[in-house]
């Protein structure tokens, strides 16, 4: 077990069957003392089970869980220096918010003169002076978000772990919540461990995103490696917005798409290895088809606000190009892309499972539809004890 | 329609209750007469309270109806408890069917049924004259507790389910998160349950009739023993007191339900 001292937290070869079905196929993961760490995947990834197992809701059926080097599988919750931020807060009901925040203490006998100093300095911290008296049951969704984040933190513990804690409040309370969150953690200088599907939220707020799917860690990084280093298709598909082509890898630093060349920084393939190729859309220039590397016809443009997001079909493959510039639908026109906006990923499970921008409305759609529903428990909530 | 509507409405509340108001007023008649109201008296209250086995009756009652709500109380809000953390629907649904059986189930047959179960028990260890206070506690105990559990189970899918894993997450271990956490959130439904079974005991009538000996006679049986001789007031004047009784624990359940309501509205901004 080298590298589980110098953590505090340590997943090893951990997996967790539900129904004989491995939710949880063995997860290797390090988190470091001060860290703002991200899960992030979709719904019945594994990522909430990770968190709860890290909470000790959940026994790993097999490997272990480290802190501090120490074995902590058969750990109960209530011995563990962790506290958890639970995902529609869990605040007791029958407790006004000063009871809710000094629950903790009080179960570990610290004299009341010294939690109503804490429960006082808690709610300094969350921005909720004055609230004290008031029932849990009349805050707003973002004040009980607040309250649940004090009642967990005047505990002092070594790691917070946050399950979608925002994932019930409105975009522009998500946006704010987001940075106070982030100035807590700077703050109370502890490590963070946050679960969401939202990879917005991930890449904003955390030191290192773990990208998860279908119970596996799909790659380990920080913001910038995850978006412009994706390791492979999935990864590449749910951050951001990709066009993954297929592509062969001809020698160092040129692979070839469509039957073209193109020059791209990325070295130590096999020869002639097949790869998935990502090209971000922001990354390609509308340019006259004289200019173009490739060149094909506008079939779809939509108006975003900060630029145009302008389908454009190349022999079949249709890609999407987000620029300030306008064409208009059945325009001719070339692309061109620069060899630091190519990247080559190796194949894998999921090479060809996303395909071009074809059934774009669709997407959109379906996109549209988690929006509209971000409170829903992921399908995981179902499969756990 | 409208007129044909209230006319309607005013023939039920007729119907229902013009046969309890005439008991009620002939409860204080002053003379022993079932068509002519005397004037205003106490006399058949004082006189029911004057009957040692009235009096005996009303404390067997009253006995009966705390310890069997009381328990029912107990092993209900456990088994909701239990079966709201079911995670497979069928065994759900298996068990709350068997557990509803007793409350659709006639009466009488409930009764019939566990009077056989008490005597053919009580000839196994060749015991006799086995119905008495213990076989009646257990027929009511057995016929309160669906009703408890109808009324806690609501509560308990209603609270967040990560309640109690908060409380542990803080440092409290599981049996006690459960009272510190839980118990106090599904408490209305537990208390409506209390009520609820006690009114069922207090005025259960066919049950108590087979599951009771000659011993332990309660005062729905005590009406019934009454009624056999002759009619007079004081079975009218007890009948009301039951039925005063009866319905203050109705308003206390509905008090009880309207403000827990309240509470849950407010939940929700």
């Amino acid at each position: 077990m080298t590298g589980t001292e110098s953590c505090i937290i340590s997943l090893r070869g951990v997996t967790k069957y539900y129904n004989g079905e491995a939710v949880l196929r063995g997860i290797n993961l390090d988190i470091h003392d001060k860290e703002f760490i991200t899960l992030l995947g979709p719904s019945g990834c594994g990522k909430t089970t990770t968190l709860r197992i890290i909470g000790g809701f959940v026994t790993p059926d097999e490997g272990d869980v480290y802190f501090n080097g120490r074995r902590v599988n058969d750990v109960p919750p209530y011995k563990r220096p962790v506290n958890t931020v639970f995902q529609k807060y869990a605040l007791f009901p029958h407790l006004n918010v000063y009871d809710n925040i000094a629950f903790g203490p009080r179960l570990r006998k610290v004299p009341e003169s010294e939690i109503s100093r804490r429960v006082k300095e808690m709610l300094e911290l969350v921005n909720l002076r004055g609230f004290e008296r008031r029932s849990v049951n009349s805050l707003s969704g973002g004040q009980q978000q607040r309250v649940a984040i004090a009642r967990a933190l005047i505990n002092d513990p070594k790691v917070l772990l946050l399950d979608e804690p925002l994932g019930a409040l409105d975009l522009k309370l998500r946006k704010d919540m987001q940075v106070e969150l982030k100035n807590i953690q700077q703050q109370m200088s502890i490590t963070f461990i946050y679960v969401t599907h939202d990879q917005e939220e991930a890449l904003s707020m955390s030191d290192t995103v773990v990208v998860m799917d279908t119970g596996e860690i799909q790659q380990i990084g920080t913001p910038e490696e995850i978006y412009n280093e994706p390791d492979n298709a999935f990864v590449a598909d749910f951050i951001g917005e990709s066009n993954i082509l297929d592509g062969t890898m001809v020698s160092d630093f040129d692979v070839v798409i469509f039957g073209r060349h193109f020059e791209c920084l990325d070295k130590g393939f096999e020869k002639n290895e097949a790869v998935d190729v990502v090209v971000r859309p922001e990354d390609i220039d509308i340019v006259s088809v004289e200019e173009g590397m490739l060149s094909g016809v506008v079939t779809n443009v939509t108006f975003k606000g900060l630029h145009y997001e302008i389908i454009i079909d190349i022999e079949g493959f249709k890609w999407m190009v987000q620029t300030t510039d306008f064409w208009p639908v059945a325009a001719v026109v070339g692309i061109k892309i620069d060899p630091d906006a190519i990247h080559i990923m190796k194949k894998s499970k999921y090479s060809g499972a996303f395909g071009d921008y074809s059934s774009f409305s669709e997407e959109l759609d379906k996109l549209s539809e988690l929006e509209a529903q971000p409170e829903q428990p992921p399908v995981e909530e179902e499969i756990i004890d | 329609m409208k007129t044909t509507i209230r006319i309607y409405t005013a023939l039920v509340f007729i119907f229902l209750y013009l046969p309890i108001a005439v008991m009620v007023l002939y409860s204080f008649n002053s003379i022993n007469s079932t068509g002519v109201f005397g004037g205003f008296s106490l006399r058949w209250y004082r006189e029911l309270f004057r009957d040692t086995e009235t009096l005996t009756a009303l404390r067997n009652t009253l006995i009966l109806a705390v310890i069997s709500s009381l328990v029912a109380t107990v092993i209900g809000t456990a088994a909701a408890v239990g079966i709201d953390k079911m995670r497979k629907r069928w065994v759900k649904s298996v068990t709350l069917a068997v557990t509803n059986i007793p409350m659709v189930n006639p009466e009488i047959v409930t009764g019939v049924s566990m009077m056989l179960l008490f005597v053919f028990g009580a000839r196994l260890v060749n015991a006799s004259g086995v119905l008495g206070f213990w076989t009646i506690l257990i027929a009511h105990i057995t016929f309160n507790l669906p009703y408890v559990i109808l009324s806690v189970l609501p509560k308990l899918r209603q609270i967040d389910p990560h309640l109690q894993e908060a409380a542990q997450d803080l440092g409290c271990p599981p049996l006690k998160s459960f009272f510190l956490a839980v118990f106090p959130t599904i408490l209305p439904g537990v208390l409506t349950g209390a009520v609820m079974a006690f009114t069922l005991s207090l005025d259960d009538f066919v049950i108590s009739y087979f599951t009771s000996g000659p011993e332990f006679q309660t005062l729905p049986i005590r009406i019934f023993a009454m009624t056999k001789k002759r009619v007079t007031p004081d079975i009218y004047a007890l009948s009301t007191m039951l039925f005063a009784a009866i319905l203050i624990l109705l308003i206390a359940i509905n008090v009880l339900q309207a403000r827990s309501e309240k509470q849950q509205s407010k939940k929700k901004y």
